[in-house]
């Protein structure tokens, strides 16, 4: 699958209360309304800027913090295609791929807010557009990719009914 | 050929050797949820088809976070937990029993266990020998329908603990004004908040008789902080009198360290080096030491959480305040970790002195940590915690300051109104 969309920059260390913060913990069973402060304490005002298919383009560490899955499930909610980052925290990484956000790793650092990015998910390659240039992507383990291909992990199980598919 | 704890824990579930990098399927012994995660589980599991799991007695709810309800919206998902919890034979914990982690360690979690639970600091169930680890909703819901879950096999970072803490000595429990907490702080300052990521701590070396199991849960607890999947520590006889106080020795087996194990990294700490440490806004690993702090002053103290909220810590700090005053301006917020703790606490007097001193007392569980509720700050406050995190915004407002150090920081902080080193006290 071919992705294609506008970047938008964060740094190093973008944490879940970032992007999903206790303040809004009543929102927690409300997704949709949750979504609309998405990032709100990284970039106010970014759950309105951003289009469906864009990218989120972060630092080291993304996603680090508590483990409310909620967090990338209202990135994903708010249309972004993918979060590319340096690196990421891990039970963010893993509660991505659950929720059928793809997370990618990357050397970030030549990317700018604005460029248009080409992201190859199966063949595992970023594209710089607007610079021209091309990234190497850090290959996810084989379950991941499974699970992420049948759309979560409750999708992944229902189809094959069970994790021992995984062995 | 020799095994890190983590390698133990899964070979002995996987029923074969596992290397670091092997992906693994193992029987969970304990799966958990809280309030703000277990109403997405609950939903999760009954998308799989499913409504209820697979071992009810082994899965367990527990409304902490937001506790009691702040709000109707939270009210609510409490009582969609509860009505799943009944109808579905789960155990749950409710309103004033206290944190999840640490009922999973007071009443649930032993030596050798897996243990998920969908709250990033499950991990302080290592302090028990348990390979224990934070997930999201989905991970926990599969957890719970299946009895199973899926792990990588993590490579290890050995600490090598040496020396004593500066005071050890008999009166250890109620003199010490340098802690497991100075310890935690010192290492995540050394390792960097992703320094451990997708790997274990493991916890081992002569200074590890020091630390009684409380201390231990602190700093597995903060394992996290330096992006670890779980920090564990062997099962010794220090184990076996903690289960023993919670009147289950029966629980207890040994688990030890092996001297041939492979570490991917290891880093030695000298105990008696330690000083009381504070982590500044806005992270975790951006630690210095109390001293070179003096003068920050700050407008309210949080003694509390799951990582400092035990009796032992309330001890000391009861011990600093006693005959002492909460300085003018200054919120002492106290909020115990478990019902039984608030219970012993009440009994040694220790809650008397915090609130003679002018503290406030919540009811047990997470408190103002999570920013829901009960101590959210006002733009511009700054507030010294004995919690986990300092992320902005973690305490409910983006435009606060959070400081995180030891109970004994907290409490001297409390009585002179701005950062202090307990040392330098009259």
């Amino acid at each position: 699958m071919i992705l294609e969309g506008k970047a938008w920059r964060f740094g190093d260390g973008i944490t879940t209360d970032h992007i999903a913060p206790g303040r809004l913990y009543h929102l927690r069973s409300n997704l949709s309304e949750l979504a609309k402060h998405v990032l709100e304490d990284a970039d106010p005002g970014f759950a309105s800027k951003v289009r469906p298919g864009d990218f989120i383009v972060a630092g080291s560490n993304f996603g680090q913090g508590s483990s409310r899955e909620h967090a990338p499930r209202i990135i994903r909610m708010a249309g972004v295609g993918a979060v590319l980052a340096q690196s990421f925290a891990r039970i963010f990484f893993r509660n991505a791929i659950n929720v059928g956000l793809p997370v990618i790793t990357c050397r970030t650092d030549k990317i700018e807010e604005g460029d248009l990015l080409r992201v190859d998910l199966a063949g595992g390659k970023v594209y710089d557009v607007t610079k021209g240039f091309e990234l190497e992507v850090g290959r996810l383990p084989e379950i991941m990719i499974r699970i992420l291909q049948d759309g979560g992990l409750v999708e992944h199980i229902k189809r094959h009914g069970g994790l021992q598919v995984l062995m | 050929m020799g095994q890190t704890l983590a390698e133990k824990i899964l070979s002995r579930k996987a029923g074969y050797d596992v290397r670091p990098g092997d992906i693994v399927v193992v029987d969970v012994d304990w799966a958990y949820a809280q309030d703000g995660t277990a109403p997405l589980t609950i939903r999760e599991l009954q998308g799989l088809g499913v409504d209820g799991a697979a071992k009810p007695e082994r899965s367990i709810f527990f409304i902490d976070h937001a506790s009691p309800s702040p709000r109707q919206e939270l009210s609510n998902d409490h009582l969609f937990i509860r009505q799943f919890a009944r109808r579905t034979g789960s155990r749950i914990h409710d309103v004033g029993d206290g944190i999840c982690h640490q009922l999973a360690a007071e009443r649930y979690v032993r030596p050798w266990d897996v243990v998920i639970g969908a709250d990033s600091h499950t991990c302080m169930g290592g302090a028990l020998g348990a390979f224990a680890t934070g997930m999201g909703s989905t991970d926990v819901a599969v957890g719970m329908a299946l009895g199973k879950t899926w792990l990588r096999v993590p490579e290890t970072i050995g600490v090598r603990l040496v020396g004593r803490f500066p005071g050890w000595g008999d009166n250890r429990e109620t003199t010490a004004y340098i802690s497991a907490k100075d310890l935690v702080l010192y290492l995540i300052g050394r390792l960097g908040a992703d320094g451990a990521a997708y790997q274990a701590l493991e916890f081992f070396g002569p200074g590890l008789e020091a630390l009684t199991i409380p201390e231990r849960l602190t700093v597995a607890n903060m394992s996290v902080e330096a992006g670890a999947k779980v920090g564990l520590f062997p099962s010794d006889k220090k184990t076996r009198e903690y289960l023993k106080g919670q009147d289950r020795e029966v629980d207890w087996l040994a688990l030890e360290e092996d001297p041939e194990a492979r570490y991917a990294r290891l880093a030695e700490i000298d105990l008696s080096r330690l000083e009381p440490m504070v982590a500044r806004p806005h992270m975790v690993d951006n630690v210095a030491s109390a001293r070179t702090l003096k003068g920050i002053r700050v407008n309210q103290v949080f003694l509390g959480s799951c990582t400092n909220g035990r009796l032992e810590d309330l001890a000391l700090a009861a011990q600093i305040l006693q005959g002492r005053r909460v300085a003018r301006g200054v919120r002492l917020v106290v909020g115990p970790a478990s019902r039984k703790v608030l219970l012993e606490a009440m009994d040694r007097g220790y809650i008397k002195t915090l609130v003679e001193a002018g503290a406030t007392v919540l009811s047990p569980g997470c408190g103002p940590c999570v920013g829901v509720h009960a101590g959210i700050l006002g733009d511009g406050e700054v507030s010294l915690n004995t919690s986990n995190r300092n992320f902005q915004g973690r305490m409910g407002n983006p435009k606060g300051e959070i400081y995180l150090a030891s109970p004994a920081v907290a409490a001297a902080t409390a009585v002179t109104g701005e950062i202090t080193d307990p040392r330098d006290m009259e």
